[in-house]
């Protein structure tokens, strides 16, 4: 991105959206549009992505984040079907611990993080894929290995824990 | 001119995510509401690898952010698989997936 003020305002808008969206899923009482609001979280944040030169990850942000997972879990909306109601998004009683405790980590949070006097080194504006291609098989074979072997497991065990049994 | 755009105001996103999902992971009763939450928190967690990746640039381990980012929605997409399973498989047994009244474990 070549103009820094068109960059900033881009980003301040997407924040803006992101965080948004994001507390409209934990506030809204009805859990399908919490699902919705979701969707919509997930897809600023691919663009907050695309904005950190992560080209690879916005593509897979927008169909895994944003495509499939929401799928699931509009499903089990659905399969849990007396939970459709207004109130299915409801709090417990729990509302203002959580509140207070959220905002304690966010504080904790911001006021360790942002301070930190963290190396810096911009990554060069060019495409990504290759590199994180290289990397993944080069330099973390065993992970990548590790997760295509939990990606089974967790299909296999999908598949065994929602089955219903044969009478 | 607004300003420049760096680490810091990407992590201010990130951690803003973190405590929208642990407001959510705390205070909710319905589980799939559990589990958007949790997946916000993923979501803060990749943004912070991504911006580290891109704004903490090491010649010796290029994209190592991306890296971890990617495993996160790799392992992010089974976690939601079997967690939405065992949620059916609760629903079927017990009637409910109001968390409060999933008390089969409690003492």
């Amino acid at each position: 991105m070549s103009n820094p003020t068109i960059f900033a305002i881009l980003f301040y808008v997407l924040a803006g959206l992101t965080l948004a969206s994001a507390i409209a899923v934990v506030t809204v009482k009805n859990i399908v549009h919490a699902a919705l609001a979701l969707i919509a979280t997930f897809f600023f944040v691919a663009w907050l992505y695309l904005m950190l030169n992560a080209d690879l990850l916005w593509v897979a942000q927008l169909l895994i984040y944003a495509g499939a997972i929401p799928v699931l879990l509009v499903f089990a909306i659905m399969l849990t079907r007396r939970s459709m109601s207004d109130t299915s998004n409801a709090e417990s009683g729990n509302k203002l611990w959580g509140a207070l405790i959220a905002a304690g980590v966010f504080l904790l949070l911001a006021l360790v993080l942002l301070p930190a006097n963290w190396r810096t080194g911009v990554y060069p504006l060019n495409t990504t894929v290759r590199v994180i291609g290289t990397e993944l098989v080069n330099r973390y074979p065993v992970p990548f290995e590790v997760v295509s072997v939990l990606l089974l497991v967790g299909l296999i065990g999908a598949v065994v824990l929602a089955r219903r049994e044969a009478e | 001119m607004i300003g420049y755009i760096g680490l810091q105001q990407f992590l201010v996103v990130s951690v803003g995510l973190f405590a929208i999902g642990v407001y959510g992971l705390l205070s909710k009763r319905n589980a799939i509401s559990l589990l958007m939450a949790v997946e916000l928190m993923f979501n803060s967690a990749n943004v912070a690898l991504v911006a580290f990746a891109r704004f903490g640039y090491n010649g010796a381990q290029p994209l190592a952010g991306q890296a971890f980012a990617l495993f996160i929605i790799t392992i992010a997409a089974a976690e939601v698989a079997v967690a939405i399973a065992i949620l059916l498989l609760i629903y079927r047994l017990r009637g409910t997936v109001w968390v409060d009244e999933i008390d089969l474990m409690r003492w």
